[in-house]
């Protein structure tokens, strides 16, 4: 998967965010956007697009808009950003607007609630998948296996904050990470993403 | 000027942009605080009726503020609280990812993207624990959830749209049984 040659247009970026944003019940719609931006369309690679998650995850503010503005900025730099997350949060602000509208009747009608719990059920199960995909993706050696473990121990099973979670274990994974002389074959094997000129410079 | 109704909701809304650290959860103690209790927009009840409503419908759960914004001074109210809580950490965002954008290849860029690669694929399967918990229906979830994990693991190209109906279907399906 290569960059793709010509920029995309705004408006192919702005319906991709409009369609993800209407579908996106219960928050776990990053997997949709993987699956269009990477698999579908080949907009970004797989590397990118999981770089991207790891700031939009880390970043205050929400995971779903940040990562609109992070597909935004790569794809075509600030007005990029702008088309995607207004794409993303169009639909869904005038839905919940009309849901509050309605809701006591919404509410009342049979079969609601476990639809929409279902749905957030199995949006969650795409999450889950696109996890394994960035752990399984992720460069294979113990120190990687170790952070994404203490992590997902730290947040999912104690719910500690995320903030000191972070300043604690973010220091010592990037310096895991560190290219050692014995890495720097893999570094070399690395795919072509360190090739593409940097984004977003004639944006700037 | 400070008593208009719209510069009030950027006022108590656009710093939570920058304090929802680790997602949307962590703002909602204190909006809850300042829109019931200091500013009293709203009563707590109504709160959490528009959190669950902002929560079943498409978009960020944080749209809750869209609604606030929306019973405090109609739709211009809705359209502020929606930028006032989103346009802080997107900024913030776009400038991080503009930077780092730049750097890609260098050494130090690689070093950190893989470092903090592991911790990304872990909070993105703590989110989905998290949010499995929130949404409190219980085993049904986490099956409803294996499932579409199995059916994604198999097919990885089957549309979401199918999964989330698939999701929908068990639901209704256990509903119906009951």
């Amino acid at each position: 998967m290569t960059t793709p040659a010509h920029p995309v247009s705004l408006f192919a970026l702005y319906r991709l965010c409009f369609v993800v944003g209407v579908f996106s019940f219960g928050g776990g719609i990053t997997a949709w956007f993987h699956r269009e931006v990477v698999k579908v369309r080949g907009w970004m690679t797989d590397d990118e697009f999981f770089s991207g998650y790891s700031l939009a995850a880390i970043l205050p503010g929400v995971n779903s808009t940040n990562m609109a503005v992070y597909v935004g900025q790569h794809l075509r730099g600030a007005i990029g950003s702008i088309t995607a997350l207004l794409g993303l949060l169009s639909a869904p602000f005038v839905i919940v607007i009309a849901a509050a509208a309605v809701y006591h009747h919404l509410a009342g009608l049979p079969g609601f609630a476990a639809v929409m719990g279902g749905i957030a059920a199995a949006a969650v199960g795409m999450l889950f998948r696109l996890g394994m995909m960035s752990a399984r993706n992720a460069h294979r050696h113990i120190p990687s296996a170790v952070a994404l473990a203490a992590t997902f121990f730290a947040i999912g099973i104690m719910q500690w904050p995320l903030l000191p979670v972070l300043l604690v274990l973010a220091p010592l994974s990037i310096a895991a990470s560190w290219p050692r002389k014995t890495d720097e074959k893999t570094a070399e094997a690395k795919p072509a993403d360190e090739k593409s000129p940097p984004e977003g410079s004639g944006n700037a | 000027m400070r008593d208009d109704p719209l510069i009030q909701l950027i006022l108590v809304i656009a710093p939570l942009s920058l304090l929802a650290i680790g997602g949307a959860s962590a703002i909602y103690a204190p909006l809850q605080q300042q829109t019931v209790d200091v500013h009293q927009w709203l009563t707590g009840r109504e709160f959490i009726e528009l959190f669950a409503i902002a929560r079943v419908t498409p978009g960020p759960g944080s749209m809750i503020t869209t609604l606030i914004g929306w019973k405090v001074a109609g739709w211009l109210g809705a359209l502020v609280a929606t930028l006032a809580l989103y346009i802080p950490c997107s900024v913030l965002c776009f400038a991080v990812a503009r930077t780092w954008n730049r750097y890609r290849g260098s050494k130090w860029h690689t070093a950190i993207e893989n470092g903090l690669r592991p911790i990304g694929a872990g909070l993105m399967i703590a989110g989905g624990v998290g949010m499995l918990r929130i949404e409190n229906s219980g085993w049904l979830a986490w099956i409803v959830a294996f499932i579409v994990l199995a059916i994604m693991t198999w097919r990885s190209m089957t549309h979401p749209m199918l999964l989330l109906a698939v999701g929908a279907g068990i639901f209704l399906a256990a509903r119906a049984v009951s």
